[in-house]
């Protein structure tokens, strides 16, 4: 503290050569967290792209590498493979975001009644978003053991449809539904903890406003509850579309993306061809595409949310 | 809002009759949502044979085996060699020997548990710190381009982690961090920091800089000022953003199972793994699920303020 006080009599004039001036702080206190992420996502983003156009294999270094130009695109663009893995990641992602949506938002509609507890059962509901992808899927495989796991046997209970006589993960028809199910159970309280932000910024003046017009309550929720949530879901459907295209872990433990490849998602296919075919120059073509199909969606997505915002 | 102060005549507070009925159908899924959870931690405390009894046992004896099998490895002996061991050592070696097994040594989950503690501990510890640093020059600072450079930072999350992989796997192959704790410290800050420099400028921007500047007045260079007002000031954002970047490290998986196979794998990959005698070992796939979940637990009730702010990068503040 004795040089604090020794620079305090100073005029202000000298303190700054004594101390970094600002703009050299700014650039020190930022340059370590751009280095990392230049050698960690840059560099290896800028070899991915070179290895796209290029005949590598990860497990054959020593061979020559040739330029193959556009090749891995085109044959990716033209893959029943990959088309069928677009086609499962699109139902994951939409079915998993509409049921989200709506039993998250209805969730938050139901807890922003603030009945006595609230808070305690809102925390409750969290509990399944905060645990690891990969561990919730590896104990729903045991769940969804049609003999022994406890969610045949829950559903017979309630249908009487035999507990034997369906396979969750083992049939064509159930198993792209499965991962639905574990990534609602899942993912369901993170929208509707968004929602509760967003039902919770409408002010109250505006239902009285509307209670002075006698609005009916069906009234009310379609013209001030929904529009007023409406940017926060947007925000929720964002991360979660986000999350679920690049869903790798949890599907991997339950399927590994059988029966077949019904459940073969995106990054299922990508790790396949990348560390077990050591494709690796098609899969980083692969990855490329993947990345941009990504951030091009996002873009436009954020761009339209802006717009609803706004307005 | 207490009972007491909220208003009995608003015509915006729901009806008695309303909130009982939310509060049933709220409770009801929150109870659902944890049968799966109950399942698991149950399965934990039971038997192999009740483990995989048909129909599944709700009702059941408590047994240790799922923990023992979790933390030993054991062989298959005859009951001649095992009665003419010494009495049993410990819970554990009596419950083997009913198997008629022996316990031949300690199992992986402890290295690997112990890898999770240290990977996700030093990976928070150096995400945090550089976010901060970067947050407050974000948050204070006129950086040119600055809205162009945050975008950049969060726009790193967007990548599949497979095919960020795919490179870091040439790249650590060739520079020896392939299937090393700093390796996999230094992939996971680079994620995490993205989340920390987001979630911290948020909390940054809420301190007023009327604090540093008054120091400065004082005599406090802008660096001393850092140091002893704003981090004190921003404690609780630093404790939250540890937090998150705990959990992703504790959970994550796909960087994982690709870059790590033996010194430094971590739980995840490894509880998957916990085979028994023709199959899976229910009850200790449990058992090592329950004892990975309960920090998550922990944190989960501690971080129950901030929560929203962590899941949305700080998008969206109460």
């Amino acid at each position: 503290m004795a040089s604090v006080d020794a620079i305090s009599n100073r005029p202000a004039a000298h303190r700054g050569l004594r101390g970094l001036s600002d703009r050299a702080i700014a650039w020190l206190f930022i340059a370590p967290t751009m280095i990392l992420l230049l050698a960690i996502n840059i560099f290896p983003l800028f070899w991915t792209i070179y290895l796209s156009f290029t005949n590598y294999a990860s497990n054959r270094p020593n061979r020559p590498v040739v330029n193959v130009g556009l090749r891995w695109y085109r044959d990716i663009l033209n893959s029943p493979e990959v088309w069928a893995a677009m086609q499962a990641t699109a139902h994951f992602v939409f079915w998993t975001i509409v049921l989200q949506t709506v039993i998250g938002f209805g969730l938050a509609y139901l807890i922003d009644r603030k009945f006595r507890g609230h808070a305690l059962w809102t925390t409750i509901i969290l509990i399944p978003m905060m645990l690891s992808p990969a561990v919730v899927g590896n104990f729903w495989k045991f769940l969804y053991q049609p003999q022994i796991g406890l969610f045949n046997h829950v559903i017979s209970f309630f249908t009487g449809i035999p507990a034997s006589s369906f396979e969750m993960l083992g049939s064509v028809a159930l198993a792209p539904w499965a991962i639905v199910i574990v990534d609602t159970w899942m993912w369901t309280p993170y929208v509707m903890l968004i929602c509760l932000a967003g039902l919770r910024s409408i002010p109250d003046y505006i239902y009285e406003a509307a209670e002075v017009d006698r609005a009916s309550k069906w009234r009310q929720f379609w013209s001030i509850t929904l529009p007023m949530a409406l940017p926060f879901i947007m925000l929720a459907v964002l991360f979660r579309g986000i999350e679920n295209f690049k869903m790798f872990d949890m599907v991997t433990l339950l399927t590994g993306g059988g029966p077949g490849s019904t459940t073969e998602l995106a990054s299922i296919t990508l790790k396949r061809q990348a560390f077990e075919a050591y494709r690796t120059g098609y899969s980083s073509a692969f990855a490329i595409i993947l990345f941009v199909a990504v951030f091009g969606l996002a873009n436009i997505y954020v761009k339209a949310l802006n717009r609803v915002k706004q307005r | 809002m207490s009972a007491a102060l909220s208003t009995a005549h608003s015509v915006v507070e729901p009806t008695v009759t309303a909130k009982r009925v939310a509060a049933a159908v709220v409770i009801l899924y929150a109870l659902i949502s944890l049968v799966p959870l109950l399942w698991i931690f149950a399965t934990g405390w039971k038997t192999p044979p009740d483990s995989i009894s048909y129909p599944p046992k709700i009702v059941f004896n408590p047994s240790l085996e799922g923990y023992c099998n979790l933390f030993t490895t054991r062989t298959r002996q005859t009951s001649e060699y095992i009665q003419a061991l010494g009495p049993p050592q410990g819970i554990c070696d009596k419950v083997t020997r009913q198997r008629e097994m022996v316990i031949a040594g300690p199992s992986n989950y402890m290295p690997r548990f112990v890898n999770s503690l240290i990977i996700a501990f030093g990976s928070t510890f150096l995400a945090v710190s550089l976010g901060v640093l970067s947050a407050y020059a974000f948050s204070r600072f006129k950086i040119p381009l600055a809205d162009d450079l945050l975008f950049f930072i969060l726009s790193t999350r967007m990548m599949p982690p497979i095919a960020v992989a795919i490179p870091i796997y040439l790249m650590y192959r060739e520079v020896g961090l392939s299937d090393t704790a700093l390796g996999m410290i230094l992939l996971y800050t680079a994620v995490n920091v993205s989340l920390a420099v987001w979630l911290l400028k948020g909390f940054i921007d809420e301190i007023p800089r009327e604090y540093e500047e008054a120091a400065m007045i004082d005599g406090y260079t802008r660096l001393q000022a850092f140091f002893k007002v704003v981090l004190p000031q921003a404690a609780t954002g630093i404790a939250a953003t540890g937090i998150f970047c705990l959990i992703f490290a504790w959970n994550e998986y796909a960087f994982a199972v690709l870059l790590t196979s033996g010194s430094a794998q971590t739980a995840p990959p490894f509880i998957p793994t916990i085979i028994g005698e023709g199959g899976m070992d229910w009850p200790a796939v449990g058992a090592g699920t329950t004892l990975f979940l309960i920090p998550i637990l922990v944190f989960t009730v501690l971080l129950r303020k901030h929560l929203l702010r962590g899941i949305t990068f700080g998008a969206v503040r109460k």
